[in-house]
């Protein structure tokens, strides 16, 4: 089993393409869509995690690619400078998926970034600026 | 009744019973209050915030030939120096001329404590005594004959909640506030917080020794704004931003694991302080002082939408439902997030203590008690005769 992060983003004419329906029927795909902005007459963008067979997941993005669809493997990772951070909780404000979070029994700030959907909100949010875009 | 005399004996002695504030709630819970005041000395409190009204006073020592120094900046942050010929004041807030917000007076002050080099350069028009027109050099903490914060306004007493009803992100000083309630932040330590326990400041006046960024410093005056009339609730808690203190300490012996420049994105500098303040247990509305609990804060929540001096007031919330994550405000469950460290506020109670218990930190009887009675004005806009 495999899994990846993707960011898909779609012509205007391809909107309406039941894509995530595909994944599922024909290639035997988990998906979770961690970030979506499709709007009409617009590009539409994507970012999404696929779990399933390693071949099933080649054919698949090959299959999406065809369909005139850009595909992007997320490679980029959120990082702070833990030696750095004051756990202040300033980006626990602005964090819509809960990847940074305040654990209430020490009050540190901690970054899950099983969770993380690279929003990048909180980058600036920082108010000591430890917190970066890494690719 | 005990005196700060005989709390003092036993320090030196190294027999001071000390407790954090947030160690003391369960003390009185288990003991109540007339044991706790025989047994323990002092409680020792805690807060690490973000507070604009901060910066340091600085002398640069007099080069050769001597320069009555007019504009002055330290790199690139102008500071202000209207004092005489080699004095001058960097202020937290101040952006710099070629970075802007993302490095202020706060960063300077951060850079001095770390030991960096700090660029210096300054104008002047000569005069007879000071003839030198320019300077352009390096200081660090070392090279300087004085460096010391003095901060105008810090430690508030419980400072509201805010949030944004509007449609579009505010950037403010409260953070990052997102659009249709989409957050809630605050910014006070609680239960830890300084002023909150001592909430008429009965022990905390001018000459009151506390811990200010990792080192030794002094409650110096009132801090400006300062409102002990502020409404209280039954255990003398003010409701919304009350008492404030003025405080100095010496740069150097300071560090920056609790003196931080900082940047609200799109807002300003500013300067995170780590300030602490030890609260003797005179008598027994002490040690009740001491014991508030965070759910004994009720702090409100404003509408920072809303361009009026006096925002919009959408409820009042308890400090234990700001820590729990989420508040309801209005039918609706918004999520909170605190912009003081609490993990510091912790840290610096709990070094506070250990000081005070090794008998190298004695507490100072107040020279002067600040103002109890007195209400901040606005300022209105007026003609000359009016």
């Amino acid at each position: 089993m495999k899994r990846q992060r993707f960011i898909l983003t779609f012509p205007q004419h391809l909107i309406e393409e039941p894509l995530t329906y595909v994944l599922v029927k024909d290639y035997d795909l988990k998906f979770n869509i961690l970030n979506a902005r499709i709007t009409p007459n617009e590009e539409g963008k994507l970012v999404l995690e696929l779990t399933g067979e390693e071949g099933n997941m080649e054919k698949a993005i090959l299959y999406v690619r065809d369909r005139g669809i850009q595909v992007e493997i997320l490679s980029k990772d959120i990082r702070r400078d833990d030696e750095k951070c004051i756990h202040c909780g300033a980006c626990t404000a602005v964090c819509p998926s809960g990847a940074l979070y305040l654990d209430r029994e020490n009050f540190e700030v901690k970054l899950d970034k099983e969770k993380c959907i690279m929003c990048t909100l909180c980058v600036n949010a920082c108010p000591v600026n430890v917190i970066r875009v890494e690719i | 009744m005990k005196s700060y005399q005989e709390i003092n004996e036993k320090i030196r002695k190294g027999k001071a019973v000390v407790l954090t504030a947030e160690e003391i709630i369960d003390y009185v819970d288990e003991n109540g209050v007339k044991k706790t005041l025989n047994d323990v000395d002092v409680v020792t409190t805690g807060t690490f915030g973000a507070m604009c009204s901060s910066g340091a006073f600085i002398n640069f020592g007099h080069s050769d030939p001597p320069i009555k120094m007019h504009k002055v900046w330290l790199n690139d942050v102008p500071v202000f120096a209207g004092l005489a010929a080699v004095d001058a004041y960097i202020g937290a807030t101040e952006p710099s001329d070629t970075h802007g917000i993302v490095y202020g007076g706060g960063h300077v002050i951060e850079d001095l404590i770390a030991g960096h080099s700090v660029h210096l350069l300054s104008t002047a028009r000569p005069t007879d005594c000071y003839p030198r027109r320019r300077i352009d050099t390096f200081i660090d903490i070392n090279s300087v004959n004085q460096a010391y914060l003095y901060n105008p306004r810090n430690a508030y007493q419980n400072y509201s909640v805010a949030l944004n009803s509007s449609g579009r992100t505010l950037y403010t000083y409260m953070g990052k506030l997102l659009p249709y309630m989409g957050n809630a932040t605050y910014s006070t330590s609680g239960p830890l917080s300084p002023l909150l326990n001592d909430p008429h400041l009965r022990t905390i006046g001018m000459g009151t020794r506390i811990f200010l960024g990792g080192s030794v410093g002094y409650v110096a005056w009132e801090g400006t704004q300062h409102n002990p009339q502020k409404h209280r609730n039954d255990k003398e808690i003010p409701i919304g931003p009350g008492a404030t203190i003025a405080v100095m300490g010496d740069l150097r012996g300071m560090s920056t694991e609790f003196i931080r420049g900082a940047t609200f994105h799109n807002y300003g500098a500013t300067l995170y302080v780590g300030l602490g303040i030890p609260i003797p247990l005179l008598d027994e509305e002490m040690v009740s002082f001491t014991a508030v609990r965070d759910d004994d804060i009720l702090v409100p929540v404003f509408d920072y939408s809303v361009e009026k001096r006096s925002r919009p007031e959408l409820g009042k919330v308890t400090y234990r439902q700001l820590q729990s994550g989420s508040i309801q405000i209005k039918g609706r469950t918004i999520k909170t997030a605190p912009l003081a460290s609490y993990k510091k506020a912790r840290q610096i109670a709990s070094i506070l203590k250990g000081w005070i218990m090794k008998g190298g930190f004695l507490l100072n009887e107040p020279a002067v008690p600040l103002p109890s009675e007195q209400q901040p004005k606005s300022l209105e806009i007026r003609g000359r005769e009016e």
